[in-house]
């Protein structure tokens, strides 16, 4: 054929090493994770940005909620509505900024990225593990970053509150964020993101005991409060975060079931066990082919 | 033959009743350009898209790298390079940062991996940018690029997906310069799709793709000798009455596109004087060139490769990643 004369010999043609493909997805999870991570550190807007909404939530809403409260709220556990409701906006704070994250999926989707990702020989549940842990460092620094609010609010932190706080702030971003991701595996275009996590995240947010006590409430609501996932991960961030600061009757406006106030432990291991779930979920979605 | 890189044999796919590729057979060997050339439509990125395992074919063989894509498509991906026909960079993080988060899900060993992208980046002529983000880089800038990342895992074969579309002539001829560097240098097998008939001169050999079938292979002179001689067109306002007086004075058939008369003849130097001297209806120009690729798929398929079948959609495309792009 008259190629050969047109072809130069092939000079240095490496032939590639047979790959370790587990080993190559879990140096996957970390990129994966760690290009998130340097994306969200490179955007400070984003970060000032993010810290609005809670503040608003927090002077306006809450300021204008207490004062026509007056000293009705607490039932005589000294706790005032802006304290009951910092630990909440905490939680506000991971759950938007978690399900948002997922939001990147679907960005990269659009430019092209992920193309880049899915077509590398790896293996794609590293892929929505790598995004889902992204995701969920991205939503604890965001939540925990507002407890520079404390003295602000009558609150007070200890070295111990925030050695408690970090694997309860975590296990709630990992859940949510797993939420997101599985959410975002699904959805082809980024208005269809968005129409879906609106219509999904605010009833979260609004039925998760953040802005009120879970006791109490109407027969209804309080079935769907108990079934909204984020309920039991901002119960214990609040129980955490106002017991520490000399608030010990914090409890009774805690999370109950029949009547019973669960255990801390037991709320994070529902949280842990939704991330999970939701993890699989979206493992499984990406492994479908396009 | 033995040692090809790449063989397909027999590759169909449909998509329900529609057939996009229908039965393509081909042998690319090591270190050759080989061009894939056709209009839009014709299959071409359905093709390349099952050669790189990203699409299943629906009937036939394909190894590339001596590796069956259906069989073994992780081995595939590791020994291939892609560019693909979109952007696929992020552009908020750096060149550098783009080509390590590649380096990383390829498995490039801990060691190699700074050498070959700096490497990479020396090539590709970006080391004076490797630190700046990609979203302040102009199209060729990109482009380029996204071939230093396909080239990082030093693969066998670097599959490009219409590498210069939207690109202007000068970032075009600046892409093929280093491509036949990396070729030179790194031995490295391309196989590239291109409806731009100019680019395809680059390769050593082309597939001439219309309607889902290989229409010819050669090189680019091969495939250029199967249009005869010299092609010869005239303008005209009685464009019926010249054809007319071709075909009955001349001998020649001219094919005709409004006022344009187009005619492939042995000696176009001789041809030229005696049609002026004969023809009684009005000339407006002559021009005689010789064969380009487009007159071979003229004749080929009865029809010409247009550049705007395409320019509207990378407009809107172009402009949808601007807007896009601000709100990021």
């Amino acid at each position: 054929m008259s190629v050969e004369s047109a072809v130069r010999p092939v000079a240095d043609s490496v032939q590639a090493a047979p790959v370790d493909t587990r080993m190559a997805s879990l140096r996957a999870v970390y990129i994966i994770w760690y290009r998130d991570i340097l994306r969200y550190w490179r955007d400070r807007w984003r970060l000032v940005a993010s810290l609005a909404q809670p503040l608003l939530f927090l002077v306006v809403f809450g300021s204008g909620l207490s004062s026509s409260l007056g000293g009705a709220f607490g039932r005589g556990t000294g706790i005032s509505y802006i304290q009951f409701m910092y630990p909440g906006i905490i939680g506000m704070s991971i759950l938007f900024s978690a399900i948002f994250g997922a939001m990147s999926i679907v960005w990269d989707r659009e430019f092209g990225f992920l193309k880049e990702v899915l077509v590398a020989p790896i293996d794609r549940w590293a892929v929505a593990i790598g995004k889902a842990l992204g995701g969920t460092t991205q939503a604890m620094i965001q939540g925990l970053i507002l407890l520079v609010l404390a003295p602000f609010i009558g609150v007070k932190l200890s070295l111990l509150t925030v050695v408690e706080l970090i694997p309860l702030a975590a296990v709630l971003a990992f859940g949510l964020a797993s939420f997101g991701v599985a959410i975002a595996s699904m959805m082809k275009s980024l208005q269809g993101f968005q129409v879906v996590m609106n219509f999904l995240m605010m009833p979260m947010f609004f039925l998760s005991g953040a802005l009120f006590p879970l006791t109490n409430l109407p027969a209804w609501m309080t079935v769907l409060t108990r079934a909204d996932p984020a309920s039991y991960g901002i119960d214990p961030i609040r129980r955490v975060v106002l017991a520490n600061s000399g608030l010990p009757h914090v409890d009774s406006l805690g999370l109950t079931i029949n009547g019973q106030v669960l255990p801390i432990l037991l709320e994070a291991g529902i949280m842990l066990g939704f991330g999970v779930v939701l993890l699989a979920v979206a493992v499984v979605m990406f492994q479908r082919r396009d | 033959m033995a040692g090809a890189v790449i063989e397909a044999q027999g590759l169909v796919k449909k998509y329900g009743d529609l057939v996009a590729v229908a039965g393509i057979d081909l042998e690319v060997q090591p270190g050759e350009i080989f061009g894939f050339l056709g209009p839009n439509g014709a299959g071409k990125s359905t093709t390349i898209s099952m050669l790189c395992t990203l699409l299943t074919p629906t009937a036939g063989v394909a190894r590339v790298a001596g590796i069956d894509v259906v069989r073994d498509p992780a081995a595939v991906r590791q020994r291939i390079g892609l560019v693909f026909q979109d952007p696929s960079l992020d552009d908020q993080l750096t060149a550098r940062e783009n080509l390590e988060f590649h380096a990383f899900v390829y498995s490039v060993p801990a060691p190699d991996r700074r050498r070959r992208i700096d490497e990479m980046l020396e090539m590709m002529q970006l080391t004076d940018r490797a630190s700046s983000q990609v979203r302040t880089f102009s199209g060729g800038m990109k482009r380029r690029l996204e071939i230093a990342r396909g080239m990082l895992h030093q693969p066998q074969i670097l599959f490009l997906d219409e590498p210069t579309l939207g690109l202007d002539p000068q970032t075009r001829k600046s892409i093929w310069t280093h491509l036949n560097e990396l070729r030179g240098k790194k031995g490295v097998t391309i196989f590239m799709t291109t409806h731009y008939m100019d680019e395809a001169e680059y390769c050593n050999r082309i597939a001439i793709i219309d309607q889902g079938k290989i229409a010819a292979l050669g090189t680019p002179d091969e495939l250029k000798a199967m249009v005869g001689g010299d092609v010869v067109t005239i303008t005209s306002a009685e464009p019926d009455d010249a054809a007319r007086e071709i075909q009955q004075l001349l001998g020649v058939t001219a094919s005709r596109d409004d006022g344009t008369l187009r005619m492939e003849v042995k000696d176009g130097k001789a041809f030229v004087p005696r049609l002026v001297r004969e023809l009684t209806a009005p000339v407006d120009t002559v021009s005689m060139r010789r064969p380009s690729l487009d007159d071979v798929f003229l004749k080929l398929t009865g029809r010409a490769i247009r550049d705007e079948e395409v320019s509207a959609r990378d407009r809107n495309r172009a402009m949808a990643s601007r807007w896009m792009g601000r709100r990021r």
